[in-house]
């Protein structure tokens, strides 16, 4: 692959110059009330200048419903919106300076990839010459210069995506967001826009906001993350300190992919038990913990077949199902009451219904309190090294 | 910024409702206005209450103008909707014959309510017309001018010729925003071409029947023109449908303090049905 | 349930093909084992899709036969070829509850009322729907939608086989795993032949026993996700399965060695040999978990520097740079490296192979 950072960072510098937003975004205990039901309760957010922004969250979280109020799409139903100080709760979206891209691939069909991308700016009624050159430049960035003359019906899906994304960022909007735009996209496509994307998008001095429901996808995009649940906030922070800190449960559950092993244990006579696995001494971490019930997360690349350094939390139980992609293997074992995930570099076979034992990494245990609040999280010296 | 009151927002407003006032608001107050007085020439009037009113609920040929009007209403709905759902079923999806037959369907509703009317009133006729003259040589005895039965049934099929198109268009473009893979999914389950109906088609059209039943009834419910031009209401008053009952009463007899009490009541009904058609149609929908 | 095989297939959706470039999917000999577990993945308009309708019948080949145990039913009808589908969003008839939406394919074919019952509460207690049968299936969420869908093929025990259209698409990434699960699950109970078309790896890669890789029309790989993934016989495989994909680099044959620039590549002289016979493009693929990082010089052991390091939550993601290649590297959680750092790498055994043009020397 050819490395497009040089030629990405220029025109970024170039845009710099020019545009000096300084847009920050409060959101004040913001509601949005449809139809009696709630798709956003409660919900206070600051982000702030030219910060990149993730909102992970499932399906009907109000991940759209949130981008739609903090576009001015739809007015919240109490709270406010700031800009800084100044309230912009009623301001329309069009006095807003907004730039959005969707889901589904938005373009206009009769015009060609340079009309498409000059669009916004000739309904700004930029200068001619101006125009040119920030399409340019754009369309050299999101690499599609030489696309500049077809139209979006002649492209692929990921070339049409790109165009729409380029009409989105040729406007230096101080707000850009986007709605899982990639979703819509071959596995292997997102993949490598992914990582574009998060070059070109993180180094601009907007506010980004991009909204997903992959884990992975918040991961390679870093920045912060707002963990969005059944309509309220229920984490912010920079993203690695959120996936390695997870404040409840439920944020676990969410910012996992494979998802992380929860089973019930207890803290007592200075073991730590699983189930109805025997115990093994309380790891350095969870020293602090008090005697009780906890609800007890790994990871699953941190149970293995072999027990390396002996002190692992052995894990007995019968297989249920192996998963093998050829660089990894994801066994399920099942002590009985918990189905466990355990992912294996390699190859690792066992037969369904074989009874085997898998370890865990007592290091790196999450302990959550039985109401689902983050009582310990492992230290991997990963805190320091955040948001990397 | 605080929240700017800006009162220009009226203005703009202000167009529409000076055009809803004098199209609505003001012609129908003025009917009510009406509707409570008697009037004998410009200078004269006096205040009767609900006089008119009474005496509307109590007109016997009233009643039989509003039962012969429920019976075409509900009987144009029968035949249009029905065959409007088959004619869009049959009708092909792609190629050149979906622009001809579109065509060919939209052409009765461009044709002004009048000229539908004369139209077929040259058409059914038992001497010179092509529909009058072909019944009659099959041996039926058929003659709109004179008998009830006849002029009935050719009201019908004057409207059902005129609005079934309607229906069908309005269902064809329902079928085309089916997506493929429920044709495919039922044809893999093994599903008959009624069960693809009953199941996948029908209930993917209630949106769009909902339209078609609506307007269908509603504007059954008005009809005037075309009747009045075929058959002037009669033989008797067998085709004297509510509007044209309406419009003798209030140009032919100027009763206008007793047609504008009917006026309202006319108006009540319709509304009062059509939500009784819009309730059933979306409760069956919710299940 | 069947051996489904197809004989010198293809298919164009012009009407007269002409050029090779017409065809969406290009002549083909391929079979299906009776009760396996077949993936078939590649990028949209690969003709993946093509391939799945033309096994169900909702398309009929433009050349070529398909034969179910020998039979030819090329220009059968779906039902009558006795194959389910499931498609990618969730088909479902709204008006039915779920018990009627699973009992429908039975229902068409007037099998016993007793029959439907049991058949019903067992598809729906293996999908765990058995709690839902009485609800009105539209209410449902997209992944219960998606459980009748495929409950809807599973019902019927003589189905030749059961084709997945990415049937996960409008799945969330934690339903993903419960569903795929599932599928392992129902594929080991109830033996049929299943066949799964996806553009995701992971997807095709956990389901699949075997996996066939197409681009452009053509298959250029049936394996198990073992063999693609440590033996692609493509780069396109090397490239599209894994994440991220096998690194692939110009190389050069000297004498007997291969070399990446100026390092000597650790492949065995025979491959060198064989390589040097053939003509085309010289590349080099090496995945990017096969590669170690080793603490010092070692015999090997190729010198490199670290240009950048992603966090991915489970490992880390290194771009290095040997000469004027770079190359992705994995690393395991706690690597603590910094751009600018010097490595070196070692690939494991047998991990770095060659390709004229393409194409794996074996």
């Amino acid at each position: 692959m050819a490395d497009p950072a040089p030629a990405m960072r220029r025109v970024h510098n170039d845009f710099q110059k020019k545009n000096g937003s300084t847009m920050s975004l409060e959101l004040k205990n913001i509601s949005k009330v449809v139809g009696g039901e709630n798709h956003i309760h409660d919900l206070s957010l600051r982000l702030e200048p030219g910060s990149f922004n993730v909102l992970l969250g499932r399906t009907l979280a109000g991940k759209t419903t949130l981008l739609r109020l903090m576009a001015g799409l739809e007015r919240p139903t109490g709270g406010q919106l700031l800009d800084r100080d100044r309230d912009i709760t009623g301001v329309s979206v069009r006095k807003r300076n907004v730039a959005m891209v969707y889901q589904q691939f938005i373009n206009y069909p009769a015009m060609t990839v340079y009309q498409n991308i000059a669009s916004p700016l000739k309904l700004a009624g930029v200068p001619r010459k101006e125009v040119d050159r920030r399409v340019r430049a754009t369309a050299e960035m999101m690499r599609m210069s030489h696309l500049l003359d077809r139209r979006p019906g002649e492209l692929s899906g990921g070339q049409q995506q790109r165009t729409a994304m380029a009409r989105a960022l040729v406007r230096e909007a101080d707000l850009l967001l986007l709605d899982e735009p990639l979703v819509n996209l071959d596995y292997k496509l997102r993949e490598g826009l992914r990582e574009e994307l998060r070059d070109i998008l993180r180094d601009r001095d907007c506010i980004v906001v991009y909204a997903t429901t992959e884990p992975q996808e918040a991961l390679v995009l870093g920045g912060s993350v707002a963990v969005l649940h059944e309509g309220g906030l229920i984490q912010h922070g920079p993203t690695h300190a959120v996936y390695r800190n997870p404040r409840n449960i439920e944020v676990a559950r969410i910012f996992n992919d494979p998802p992380m092993n929860l089973a019930e244990g207890r803290v007592i006579d200075g073991e730590v038990r699983i189930g109805e696995h025997r115990g093994i001494p309380v790891p350095s971490h969870l020293s602090e913990l008090a005697p009780g019930k906890y609800i007890f997360g790994l990871r699953p690349h941190h149970l293995s077949p072999a027990n390396d350094s002996g002190d692992r939390l052995p894990i007995d139980g019968h297989c249920e199902l192996t998963e093998i992609t050829g660089s990894l293997s994801f066994t399920h074992v099942n002590d009985g009451e918990t189905s466990w995930v355990a992912q294996i570099p390699g190859v690792f076979s066992a037969d369904v219904g074989e009874r085997l034992k898998v370890y865990a990494d007592p290091s790196q245990l999450f302990a959550f309190s039985s109401t689902g609040g983050l009582a310990c999280a492992p230290r991997n010296g990963d805190t320091a090294r955040g948001a990397g | 910024m605080e929240r700017t009151r800006n009162e220009r927002a009226w203005l703009l407003v202000l167009p529409v409702m000076i055009v809803v006032a004098f199209s609505a608001i003001i012609p129908l107050m003025t009917v009510v206005n009406y509707s409570v007085q008697d009037i004998l020439d410009p200078y004269t009037r006096f205040f009767v209450g609900t006089e008119w009113f009474r005496d509307i609920l109590r007109d016997d040929s009233l009643h039989a103008a509003l039962g012969r009007q429920l019976v075409f209403s509900f009987t144009v709905l029968l035949i249009q909707i029905p065959l409007g759902i088959a004619i869009a079923l049959c009708m092909p999806t792609r190629g050149i014959w979906v622009a001809i037959t579109l065509v060919a369907l939209a052409l009765p509703l461009l044709v002004p309510w009048n000229v539908v009317g004369t139209i077929w009133q040259l058409f059914a006729r038992q001497d010179i017309g092509l529909l009058g003259v072909t019944i009659n040589a099959m041996g039926i005895d058929y003659n709109y001018t004179g008998s009830r039965m006849g002029a009935w049934l050719t009201v019908v099929a004057m409207d059902v010729w005129h609005w079934t198109s309607l229906v069908v268009l309005l269902c064809y473009s329902g079928l085309r925003a089916i997506p493929d893979a429920y044709y495919q999914a039922a044809r893999i389950d093994g599903a008959s071409r009624w069960a693809v109906f009953r199941h996948v088609q029908l209930p993917r059209l209630t949106g769009v029947l909902t339209i078609a039943v609506l307007l269908r009834f509603m504007d059954s419910f008005m009809i005037y023109a075309e009747p009045f031009v075929l058959t002037g209401g009669g033989p008797g008053s067998s085709t004297t449908f509510l509007s044209q009952y309406l419009a003798t009463m209030a140009i032919g007899q100027f009763d206008v303090g007793r047609a504008a009490a009917f006026s309202l009541i006319y108006f009540l009904i319709i509304l009062a049905l059509s939500w009784v058609f819009y309730t059933i149609i979306t409760r069956s929908q919710k299940g | 349930m069947a051996r489904i095989e197809f004989s010198s297939l293809a298919h164009s959706y012009a009407d007269a093909p002409a050029a090779d470039q017409d065809y969406a999917l290009k002549r083909l000999d391929h079979c299906w084992d009776d009760g396996g577990a077949y993936a078939l993945l590649g990028p949209s308009g690969c003709g993946k899709t093509t391939l799945l309708n033309i096994t169900s019948g909702l398309l009929a080949p433009s050349e070529g036969r398909v034969l179910f145990d020998g039979r030819d039913v090329t220009r059968l009808q779906p039902q009558e070829r006795n194959i389910a589908q499931v498609f990618q969003f969730p088909v479902i008839y709204d008006t039915m509850t779920v018990y009627e939406n699973l009992a429908f394919p039975l229902r068409n074919r007037k099998a016993p009322a007793e029959h439907i019952r049991k058949r019903v509460q067992a598809v729906a207690e293996m999908l765990e729907l058995s709690q839902l049968l009485p609800r009105r299936a539209r209410h449902l969420g997209a992944h219960e939608k998606q459980l009748i869908s495929m409950g809807r093929g599973l019902v019927r025990e003589d189905v030749s086989a059961v084709l997945f259209d990415e049937p996960l698409t409008v799945i969330d990434p934690h339903m993903k795993w419960v569903l795929r699960r599932k599928l392992r699950e129902i594929h080991a109970e109830f033996g049929h032949t299943l066949i799964y078309v996806t553009h995701d790896q992971t997807e095709a890669l956990t389901f699949a026993d075997q996996v066939v890789v197409m681009d452009d029309g053509r298959v250029l790989q049936t394996g198990s996700p073992q063999d693609l993934f440590e033996r692609p016989k493509h780069t396109f495989v090397g490239y599209f399965i894994g994440s991220p994909g096998m690194n692939v680099l110009p190389c050069r044959i000297d004498g007997e060695r291969a070399l990446l620039g100026d390092a000597v590549l650790p492949v065995p002289a025979v491959l060198v040999h064989r390589a040097a016979q053939r003509s085309g493009a010289l590349e080099l693929g090496i995945r990017p978990e096969l590669i170690d990082i080793t603490p010092g010089t070692g015999p090997g052991s190729l010198p490199a520097s670290l240009e950048r390091v992603d966090d991915m939550g489970n490992y880390q993601l290194l771009q290095v740079r040997i000469g004027d290649h770079r190359l992705a590297v994995t690393a395991p959680e706690q690597f603590a490296g910094r751009p600018g750092d010097p490595l070196h790498l070692q690939f494991q055994e047998a991990a770095a192979l060659l390709y004229r043009d393409g194409q794996l020397v074996e």
